[in-house]
């Protein structure tokens, strides 16, 4: 197990790596650094002073030594709009995405695998086939167009929840939250339905495949045949052979949840950081953007591992090697 | 005569597809004695492994069980409900499968799925429940049970896995066992291994067996009685003696014929010929005449198999001092 | 005759696609949207980017309204009282345009890169397929957000972006086949006789991979499109003098909130057939195609 967990610490720390030298690439090479690191705004003194602060005029090699050991130490640049730390501005927004991606991935699995269970056990009945409808049509809808339609309908036309923003928050390790209070859950429904739709769709899809393959297998049967009953069949002998897809693929998806709730917090005016990047692509305001980059990568890399960690977990024939552990 | 421990009445049991209705079981009787060993032979096909399964109503759809009854203590478990069948299964009726390595859930250590099982039906205690499943472990003959408990079913050999399966079965002590080829994936010395374990341990429980299999030397040397299956339907029955020596349905023939061992040296084995008949057009009558050197006219219409001990379902049977003379 | 006697491979794919009635209404519903957006001239009543057409006094009427032009306004206006009908019709074109050219570009590139990884082998196939494993291991919209955060605004750095997030798909797929392709004998054939690698990658490989490719870049077309909605609507896709259907959904939502949901939902809806059509043709060409990719 620690040579496993050691085994993938060293390949995330390689694709850190690569990905350090992509972005540096893309912003060094493919842009204009100074475009980049300085504000448009900037005179040429300032600029000049800029250039040789940020060691512009120094070879490749130096700077991206320069960039890396910036990186390490958590510096990122500053903010043209903001004047602040770009990496700190980032962060600072950081719990309201989490919360959201973590309350759309709940409601994705919540639902997702009883429906997916259900359309597997039963593919040619009427809830089966509805079930399945409903999730292609959740794969095809653009996502801020559904969302746009749920505050049409439920906050426009049925006024039950809020259009937009936190509501109010509640403190949690020194963080805010929205889900600790009545208001702040009430905000956090429809942006977490929104970003559900289409993570959901993949979970019905992943259960019910899962379902249909697994239901077949021997040992379902040999289960029947114990005498347990079909709940303790469904639940623990089927659930858990289908959970291993389904956590694997979900786990990765996080990551493309964080990427997609840029779009659910612009409709929903989420104050989290895929609307900070946004605001700050329109503003053209870089460090910043730079900063959500990086700390995106970081955070893929990690939710990797721990997906595999989990993985391996659920997974006896991952977790104890071939033969006897 | 007492009543029979199993009594399986003209079952029938048809899958619909969209090629059309498949009889896989087609009006099957036959009875099992407590404590009696019943081998049900046949090809892959034959709807024997259905018949196995149609007895305790674990048949998958599009599988149907259309009519007959399976009377098991005198109890109809055809039209019993699902929560009487959970009664019965695993605790007098237990089931062997044929592939150790599909049996066991990957998912799941051996003592997840033996004390679940104990738990189905003993209100008992998790300890106790591990206590029963480490004896039955020890039992089939695992060594060290306890730390094979612990153990998930990958990290067992398949001789290994069907031996937790039978433990399995065992756990209760059931009046019967359906074993679906239960040796057919394992090596050969292993398979004797595990024939001779599970005969002694239904000979020593008053267990009865049910043996589906394939191979007609294995039920010669395990079973009471036998029972051939061809295209759905029983073509021969008997004990088992007296169908090894004097088999009377041509099928029941050719099936010894090509088993290597029963031939003497030198005489090259025979094979039935032509191939077993697509269960979607069954010819009228008898279903091996396609097949059958000694098929004539009266074959187009469907022999019945006689009350006897010994019986057979064939027009022209064979002579019953013939065995051994060229056919 | 023995013309009319072999049926041909296309005929084939045809009848087979039609066994399929909810694929053919897709492939309908997909033809008449690209002859509306071919023709929008003449399907459009108005032209809804000539100023001298619109008239500020017919903003935001509900659909059905009729207009001072003498003819009905079905689907409402907008703001500046351009006939919706025919912003969509346009707004259609834009869309189309820019997810068909993205996914041509994307699909010669991936092409390009996956069969140079598969006839290169070694080296080169371990570097190529490991930059398309770490660039599908992130979110399309990111790439594309952030390549757009570097590029500025404009149709041609939008579809630019797009294949820029999409060659890997290509590059993927056309490998896999193609590894599969090469080993079969009429490869070894034509390398015998010592054809020149061009030919026999473009001559033999590549027909054999067009099937799977084919599937892809149609479901591509239709996530493209989407992409491209969602990045106009955040502000960072088409400009406004050429807008998207993602642009017009985006340009009501303001409208919405104040009870003028027509501005938003028609343009929706529009993108959602186009979509849905989309990938009912593709679903049903990756069953008739080739039945072992279907999932």
């Amino acid at each position: 197990m620690i040579v496993f967990i050691l085994r993938r610490l060293t390949q995330s720390a390689v694709v850190i790596a690569a990905m350090a030298v992509l972005v540096f690439t893309g912003i060094f090479a493919i842009g204009n650094p100074i475009d980049v690191l300085i504000s448009p705004e900037a005179d040429e003194v300032e600029r000049a002073a800029a250039i040789a602060r940020l060691g512009l005029d120094q070879p490749m090699h130096v700077q991206f030594a320069r960039f890396v050991e910036s990186a390490v130490g958590g510096d990122l640049g500053t903010s043209f709009v903001h004047g602040v730390p770009a990496l700190g501005l980032v962060l600072q927004r950081f719990p309201a995405t989490l919360e959201l991606a973590l309350a759309a991935m709940l409601l994705a699995v919540l639902l997702g695998i009883p429906l997916g269970l259900w359309a597997g056990l039963k593919p040619d009945s009427v809830a089966g086939r509805v079930i399945m409808t409903g999730s292609i049509l959740g794969f095809s809808l653009p996502t801020f167009w559904v969302g746009m339609m749920l505050i049409m309908a439920f906050a426009v036309q049925l006024g039950w929840l809020p259009a937009g923003g936190r509501g109010q928050t509640a403190s949690l390790f020194g963080i805010q939250w929205s889900f600790l209070t009545r208001d702040g859950l009430a905000h956090l429904i429809l942006p977490a339905i929104n970003l559900a739709t289409f993570k959901l769709s993949l979970v019905i899809r992943l259960a019910r495949a899962g379902t249909r393959e697994v239901a077949l297998q021997d040992y379902v049967k040999f289960a029947r045949a114990k005498g347990l009953s079909p709940a303790r069949v469904v639940g623990v002998h089927i659930l858990k052979n289908i959970m291993i897809p389904v956590v694997t693929v979900l786990g990765l998806e996080l990551g493309s949840v964080i990427a997609f709730s840029v779009v659910t917090e612009s409709v929903f005016a989420w104050p989290g950081m895929g609307k900070l990047l946004i605001e700050s692509i329109l503003q053209l305001d870089r460090p910043v953007v730079v900063a959500y980059l990086l700390l995106t990568v970081l955070l893929f890399v990690v939710i990797n591992l721990v997906v595999d960690l989990i993985y391996s977990m659920l997974d006896p024939r991952i977790r104890l090697g071939g033969g006897r552990a | 005569m007492t009543q029979p421990l199993l009594r399986v009445e003209n079952l029938q049991t048809h899958f619909a597809t969209r090629a059309g209705t498949v009889k896989a079981v087609n009006g099957v009787s036959f009875d099992l004695r407590r404590g009696e060993i019943l081998g049900l032979v046949g090809e892959s096909g034959s709807g024997k492994s259905v018949t196995g399964q149609s007895i305790l109503g674990l048949v998958d759809l599009p599988g149907r069980i259309v009519g007959g009854r399976v009377l098991f203590d005198g109890e109809d478990l055809v039209t019993a409900g699902e929560k009487r069948l959970r009664a019965i299964r695993g605790r007098r009726i237990a089931m062997i499968f044929q592939d150790p390595m599909m049996t066991l859930n990957p998912v799941l250590s051996v003592e997840t799925q033996m004390v679940e099982a104990v738990l189905a039906h003993d209100k008992v205690g998790r300890a106790e429940a591990r206590r029963r499943s480490r004896d039955a472990l020890g039992r089939v003959g695992i060594a060290s049970p306890d730390e094979r408990l612990a153990a998930y079913p990958h990290q067992f050999s398949g001789g290994m896995r069907q031996r937790v399966a039978i433990a399995i079965a065992l756990l209760h002590s059931p009046d019967l066992i359906l074993a679906d080829e239960p040796t057919t994936a394992l090596d050969v010395t292993i398979q004797a291994q595990i024939l001779f374990e599970v005969q002694t341990l239904c000979r020593e429980t008053g267990t009865a067996l049910l043996w589906v299999t394939h191979d007609l030397a294995v039920v010669s040397a395990l079973a009471d009685r036998v029972a051939v299956m061809y295209a759905g339907r029983i073509v021969e029955t008997g004990p088992i003696a007296d169908v090894i020596q004097a088999p009377r349905h041509p099928y029941t023939r050719g099936l010894l014929d090509s088993v290597p061992s029963r031939n003497r040296r030198g005489v090259p084995l025979r094979s039935i010929p032509g191939m077993a008949p697509s269960a979607l057009d069954l010819p009228q009558g008898c279903a091996f005449q396609p097949r059958c050197g000694r098929a004539d006219a009266a074959c187009s219409v469907m022999p019945d198999l006689a009350p006897d001990a010994h019986a057979w379902r064939c027009w022209h049977p064979h002579d019953a001092d013939a065995q051994g003379a060229a056919a | 005759m023995s013309a009319a006697r072999e049926e041909s491979p296309l005929r084939r794919l045809a009848r087979d696609f039609a066994r399929s009635r909810v694929a053919v209404v897709g492939l309908a519903v997909l033809v008449l949207v690209m002859l509306a957006a071919v023709f929008a001239q003449l399907v459009a009543p108005q032209d809804p980017y000539d100023l001298a057409q619109l008239d500020i006094m017919d903003s935001l009427q509900p659909p059905g309204t009729a207009g001072g032009a003498g003819w009905t306004y079905w689907l409402g206006t907008d703001d500046q009282g351009r006939d919706l009908w025919s912003a969509i019709v346009f707004g259609l074109r834009t869309s189309l345009e820019v997810g068909i050219l993205a996914t041509l570009i994307a699909l010669a590139v991936g092409v390009a890169v996956g069969m140079l990884a598969a006839y290169a082998g070694g080296a080169v196939d371990g570097a190529i397929m490991r930059l398309v494993d770490i660039q599908l291991s992130f979110p399309a919209i990111l790439i594309a957000l952030i390549l757009l955060a570097l590029l500025g605004k404009g149709v041609d750095k939008v579809i630019v972006a797009l294949a820029a997030v999409q060659w890997a798909y290509y590059a993927r797929t056309v490998r896999g086949s193609a590894l599969v392709e090469r080993r079969k004998e009429y490869v070894e054939a034509a390398r015998c006789l010592a054809l020149p690698h061009s030919r026999i990658m473009l001559r033999h490989l590549l027909p054999n991979c067009l099937p799977p490719l084919i599937v892809v870049a149609t479901v591509q077309v239709a996530h493209a499109i989407a992409l491209e909605a969602t990045l106009s609507f955040l502000g960072v896709g088409v400009p406004v003098t050429e807008p998207s259907l993602g642009m017009l959904i985006a340009s009501g939502y303001g409208f919405m909130l104040s009870g003028n949901y027509w501005v938003s939902l028609f343009p929706g809806v529009a993108l959602l057939v186009v979509i849905v059509a989309i990938n009912l043709v593709g679903d049903r060409l990756r069953d008739v195609l080739n039945p072992r990719l279907s999932h």
